[in-house]
């Protein structure tokens, strides 16, 4: 295959970003777009050029570190399917393919393609866990949790923090993200003493983080490739309501 | 230098609880007057960083990923070994234990492996209470599945998702600490190299990605949590970010290196496909519950498998080791595979694969329970491959995976530098020449949650390290020679890229030093290793500059490293004058083709010391005694 690249290249957070164009020839249809990436910057590189900046680790779509925008959707194209999964069978010899970093207030730009995503750590670290420290745990099974819990449970904690939620969401809202981890601990007994608190304390840090409120538009959950569903922000809501009634 | 395991003494069962007994205390209002550096944040990394932090000493956690969450420890997909025995079916202490030994090829430590089969059930307490989302049965309780090299079935799991489970508990912990104080959090912060002073581990030598400022950070400990080094064969199942260089450094630093050469090959991989490839995909190890391997009977058979009649299918893991059949070990499953492959019987194009096939599994138990066991790992399958193992079978190959050595260290897991202690994937302790599936999170969350937080007090009581001076002139030779190396890095201007000198050394590992091995392959490695070095430090091109965001330079740095450590790896496996577990020496082999071990010569750790630059490493050996188990000829027949 034969393609055309316009890639966001941007040196630093405070300079000036613009698009450049690179051809790509010679794409195989079995490679990965990051693998596609590679071989670009590589011929970057010989030739003296700096290779295009971008984040990603693991390459089997868990770690949630790659992050861009493919022809204006967070991961590109596939549903429920991360960049580093995604596969250049999915794209058509010939294409142009314009590549950007997830655009949002809350991510500020690094370099190129790589932007700041510490504000989802900041969300977590306001109340996004159990408070149970090591060696306090009773044991496994002396609480029974029932399975359909579990599965609920399982299915919002699948969130793997990428932040595509964010980057497709016209507001640029982290609901989805929220949601995910309040539902996940919600879902749970072992949640529950904190349940109230977690709600109100992550939705503060949130809105502190220059993440846009929500307004339904589901975006986010399009984008999700990890599908989470969007019923987990109904339970925010749910939750953030009653936690804000009891509170006053 | 002198290796003391420091083993307590005491019955098997009993030596950990005396041990914890016997250990010193820091007081609680003293603690905080201690600074702990964690290197890494997976599981081991951020178990400890937490619960040191609950304690209420001042840690300082540094990871190169932008985010603690997103350590490779996320990646584990099938589960976590625990002997808590829910299924009735004969597990205990003391079977985890034996079948952690065996599986090992008896080349690990008794003391270490029994006192990880005990803490194993406090982890899924402790995970359980932090809201890990475990599978459970209808009536609420905790359920489990079978891995290999275990007749029991104690693998507690989420989804096809334990690791990245596990992991998110952990980094919660984490982050509660981090918002309490206790914990400081320095992402986007790679290590170059460790500090000591007057024989001490007192901090280490940091690299800021974003701002490309090095810095020193002094402590009166450093925990190393930096997993392993399969990345040393340039493709392997690990993330693109694992590197050897925060283990190697500290070996350059006065660490003794246990068992370099135990690797261990995935026998469940999906198999390569072109050169452009940069990183195999696990397919997890729980897909042989209910998949099935086999290839043709006949070699270079060109039918599609759909076509190929039973009686014409070789399922040659039940047909050789009809106890275990497709459960058996990973390395004995890898060879197998690489067996059949080399008679012409492998299948795909390139002819390097082997079929897993769940069509009896779907036929038995529907398609609906096959989706709910392993659904996304189908799912990962087919985006890749572009091919539907719902109605074809999988095609897998053994890939690099995991490495069982690493920095050795004592009971208290504290390397041979006081105050330098290894945790997890990182250091060489439990897994001995093979590592078992679902034992790497077991015990990475072991010694991070149940073991650092005693033996580390123990140390701090025990050697109270002084306050160290910044301008001491340990510290600033240390410094000054991490800058020294990174515009060595930059000021080379050659004209090949660092990923080309990374797939050269991954091709020579692979063929030399990867699931076969024998003296004369090892011995060429031996000379090709350092030719390459040399063409490295010649010919590499590092574009940019140091004070900025530099990917390339990030990989430059951590090649190199490789590029001395691929040696040692040569080097030990060369000595190795026997077959155990991972490391097959085709010298050494039964007539019937399995590992033949040498207990009379090789039931010892090797444990090698950097005797400084052009030097022979120097080879120290620490006895394996083995009090309570009865050394056996590994049999999964």
């Amino acid at each position: 295959m034969r393609l055309t690249l316009r890639i966001w290249r941007q040196p630093g957070p405070s300079s000036t970003g613009r698009f450049e164009t690179y051809p790509a020839p010679d794409v195989s249809p079995d490679m990965s777009f990051l693998e596609m990436l590679d071989v670009v910057n590589e011929r970057l590189e010989t030739s003296g050029q700096a290779p295009i900046a971008f984040d990603h680790d693991c390459r089997e779509g868990i770690c949630g570190s790659c992050s861009m925008m493919i022809n204006g959707i967070p991961h590109g194209p596939a549903r429920a399917t991360t960049t580093c999964q995604l596969h250049m069978r999915r794209f058509r010899d010939g294409d142009t393919i314009t590549i950007e970093p997830f655009r949002a207030a809350a991510f500020p730009v690094v370099r190129d393609l790589i932007v700041d995503r510490s504000a989802l750590d900041r969300i977590i670290e306001a109340g996004g866990y159990v408070s149970v420290a090591t060696g306090n745990a009773p044991e496994a099974n002396a609480m029974p949790v029932p399975k359909g819990s579990a599965e609920r449970a399982m299915d919002a904690a699948q969130c793997i923090g990428c932040g595509a939620c964010v980057a497709a969401c016209p507001n640029g809202s982290a609901m989805l993200f929220t949601a995910a981890k309040v539902t996940h601990l919600g879902m749970l007994p072992q949640g529950q003493p904190e349940r109230d608190r977690r709600v109100l304390t992550m939705v503060e840090r949130m809105d502190l983080e220059q993440f846009g409120g929500c307004t339904n538009f589901g975006e986010c959950h399009e984008a999700c490739p990890k599908e989470i569903p969007l019923s987990t922000i109904a339970r925010l809501n749910h939750d953030f309501l009653k936690a804000s009634l009891l509170a006053d | 230098m002198k290796l003391d395991a420091r083993i307590p003494g005491g019955p098997l069962d009993k030596k950990w609880d005396l041990h914890r007994f016997e250990m010193k205390l820091v007081n609680p209002a003293n603690k905080r007057k201690h600074t702990v550096i964690v290197v890494g944040s997976g599981l081991a990394g951020a178990s400890a960083a937490a619960s040191l932090g609950e304690l209420g000493y001042r840690v300082e956690c540094y990871c190169f990923q932008d985010s603690p969450r997103r350590a490779h420890s996320i990646a584990a997909q099938g589960g976590i070994n625990a002997a808590k025995n829910y299924q009735n079916d004969g597990d205990s202490v003391d079977r985890l234990f034996y079948d952690t030994i065996k599986g090992g090829d008896f080349r690990a430590r008794e003391a270490n492996v029994y006192r990880l089969a005990q803490v194993s059930v406090n982890i899924i307490d402790q995970c359980v209470a932090q809201g890990v989302p475990f599978a459970r049965e209808y009536g609420g309780l905790l359920a489990n599945r079978s891995f290999g090299g275990a007749q029991v079935s104690r693998t507690f799991y989420a989804r096809g998702q334990t690791g990245q489970q596990l992991l998110l508990g952990a980094y919660q912990a984490l982050e509660r600490q981090i918002a309490a104080g206790t914990v400081t959090m320095f992402p986007r912060t790679e290590m170059l190299d460790l500090v000591v002073v007057d024989g001490q581990a007192r901090g280490i030598i940091t690299r800021d990605l974003v701002s490309g400022a090095v810095e020193t950070r002094l402590a009166d400990a450093v925990v190393l949590a930096t997993g392993g080094y399969g990345n040393v064969f340039y493709l392997s199942t690990n993330a693109k970010g694992c590197n050897v260089t925060a283990t190697f450094r500290a070996w350059k630093r006065g660490a003794a290196f246990g068992n370099p050469c135990y690797t261990q090959i995935h026998p469940t991989c999906i198999p390569v496909s072109g050169d452009y490839q940069s990183k195999l995909t696990l397919m997890s190890e729980s897909l042989r519950n209910d998949g099935r391997v086999w290839v043709p009977k006949a070699p270079r058979d060109p039918r599609t498998p759909g076509d190929i009649p039973e009686a014409e299918r070789d399922y040659y893991l039940e047909r050789k080791y009809p106890s275990y059949g497709n459960l058996s070990p990973r390395d004995i499953a890898s060879r197998a595979a690489k067996e059949v492959c080399d008679e012409g019987r492998g299948v795909g194009e390139t002819g390097l694969g082997v079929y897993l096939d769940f069509a009896d599994a779907i036929r038995r138990l529907g398609e609906d329970t096959i989706r709910e066991r392993y659904g996304n790992l189908f799912e990962m399958y087919e985006r890749i491959t572009g091919e539907n193992p719902y109605r074809l079978p999988m095609r897998i190959f053994p890939a690099a995976h995991y490495t069982m050595g690493g920095l050795w260290v004592d009971y208290n897991l504290m390397s041979t530098v006081p105050g330098l202690f290894v945790l997890g994937e990182a250091n060489f302790s439990d897994h001995g020449a093979n590592r078992l599936g679902a034992s790497a999170l077991m015990q990475g969350l072991a010694d991070g949650y149940f073991i650092i937080p005693y033996t580390l007090g123990d140390y701090l009581a025990t050697a109270r390290p002084a306050p160290v001076d910044p301008g001491h002139a340990e510290v600033r030779a240390t410094e000054a020679a991490v800058r020294e190396r990174v515009s060595g890095l930059l000021s080379v201007s050659g004209t090949r890229t660092v990923d080309d000198f990374h797939r050269a050394l991954g091709k020579i590992m692979w063929q030399y030093c990867g699931m076969e091995r024998n003296a004369e392959g090892l011995r060429r490695a031996l000379e090709e290793i350092p030719a390459l070095r040399r063409e490295f430090s010649r010919d590499v091109r590092v574009v940019g500059t140091g004070e900025e965001l530099n990917q390339s330079l990030e990989r430059a740095g951590r090649v190199a490293d490789f590029l001395e450590f691929a040696e040692l790896m040569c080097r030990d496996a060369l000595h190795r004058e026997e077959s155990c577990g991972g490391h097959f020496r085709t010298e050494h082999q039964t007539p019937d083709g399995e590992a033949q071990r040498d207990d009379e010569r090789f039931a010892y750790v090797a444990a090698w010391e950097y005797a400084g630059e052009g030097r022979d490493p120097v080879l120290h050996r620490e006895p394996l005694v083995f009090e309570n188990v009865h050394l056996a000829t590994r049999s999964y027949k």
